[in-house]
C-alpha cells in the first residue's frame, strides 16, 4: 500500500471522465508566488480564519457567495454537503476537524497569538477561477481590511 | 482557496493554508502551506482527536514566522490510521460504478443547463 500523497488531480480527472465530461478541468498554475514577510510577531498580530465550509446547508442549486460569521458566538455547525471531500471515509460532524476555533482561542489565551478578528469568512469554491480572482478573493480582502486582519489562516475542506 | 491566499498575500496580508490536497495546492503555488496527509474533509485531524487538531494548528501558527520565502511547504507528522486503505477510496471507480456515474453525469449536465437557463449560474 502506498504512503505517497493521494493524486487528487488525477483522481478527479478520471472521475469526471467517467461521468461523461469530455473537457478536463484545468487547475490554476502560476510560475510566480507572492510572499509577504511578517511585519510583526504573531503574538502581536490579529488573525482571521477563512474556510470553504458554508454557514448553511447549501443545495446544489444555490448560488455560492462569500459569507461571514461571528467568532464571538461559535457556530454549532458548518456545512459542506455540496463540496468535494472524502465522504466514504469520514464526516464533518466534528467542527474541530476542519474549523480550528478552540486551538486558535487557546493560542490567544496562551499569548502565542495576539488576537482573533470578530469575524471569520467563508470562501465559495468555484469552478470558475476568474470568478474567484475577480470577485470572491477581492471581497474577502475587503472584509479582512474592514476587520483589521494582519494574518489569515485558510483551511479548505 | 489557494487563489484567495495568493490575493491576500499580494495585498500585504501573510497567509498560511492548512490542507490535504498536496498536488492541487502546490500546482497553484501558495506562500505557506501546511500539508496534512489526511482524507479531504478533516484537514486539522481525526474527528474527536483534540490533541492532533491542536498540534496541527500550532504548526500552522509557527509556519507564519518560520517561512522565509514563497512556496514553503511543511508536512505535518499526522497519520489517519495504521492502514492506508482510505487512500484508494476517494473518487474510486469500480467497474460496477460506471453506469451509475454516467447517469450522474447526465443528470448534472441537465441541472447545469437548467440553472444557466434560469440565470442562477454565476459567470464562468
Amino acid at each position: 500500500m502506498s504512503h505517497e500523497p493521494t493524486r487528487y488531480m488525477d483522481r478527479t480527472r478520471e472521475f469526471y471522465a467517467a461521468q461523461g465530461f469530455d473537457k478536463a478541468y484545468v487547475w490554476a498554475h502560476h510560475a510566480h508566488t507572492p510572499f509577504q514577510a511578517l511585519k510583526k510577531p504573531i503574538a502581536e498580530s490579529r488573525l482571521t480564519l477563512i474556510t470553504t465550509a458554508a454557514l448553511y446547508d447549501r443545495q446544489a442549486t444555490d448560488t455560492r457567495e462569500v459569507a461571514s460569521g461571528s467568532m464571538r458566538s461559535r457556530p454549532e455547525h458548518l456545512y459542506g454537503n455540496d463540496l468535494a471531500w472524502d465522504r466514504t471515509v469520514t464526516h464533518m460532524d466534528d467542527l474541530g476537524s476542519f474549523f480550528p476555533f478552540d486551538p486558535l482561542e487557546a493560542a490567544v489565551a496562551s499569548g502565542t497569538l495576539g488576537a482573533l478578528t470578530d469575524r471569520f469568512h467563508c470562501v465559495p469554491t468555484e469552478y470558475s477561477q476568474r470568478r474567484t480572482v475577480e470577485s470572491d478573493a477581492p471581497e474577502i480582502l475587503d472584509r479582512c481590511r474592514e476587520d483589521g486582519t494582519e494574518l489569515a489562516l485558510l483551511v479548505p475542506l | 482557496m489557494s487563489l484567495t491566499a495568493r490575493h491576500l498575500e499580494e495585498n500585504g496580508i501573510p497567509t498560511v493554508i492548512i490542507g490535504s490536497a498536496l498536488d492541487i495546492v502546490t500546482h497553484c503555488g501558495v506562500p505557506r502551506f501546511l500539508f496534512t496527509d489526511l482524507p479531504l474533509g478533516n484537514p486539522l485531524g481525526i474527528p474527536g482527536d483534540k490533541r492532533m487538531q491542536h498540534e496541527v494548528v500550532s504548526l500552522a501558527l509557527t509556519l507564519f514566522e518560520s517561512a522565509t520565502q514563497a512556496n514553503t511547504v511543511v508536512r505535518a507528522k499526522v497519520r489517519w490510521s495504521d492502514s492506508d486503505d482510505w487512500r484508494s477510496r476517494y473518487a474510486q471507480i469500480r467497474p460496477e460504478d460506471r453506469a451509475r456515474l454516467a447517469a450522474a453525469g447526465e443528470a448534472r449536465r441537465a441541472l447545469r443547463d437548467q440553472l444557466k437557463a434560469s440565470g442562477k449560474v454565476r459567470d464562468s
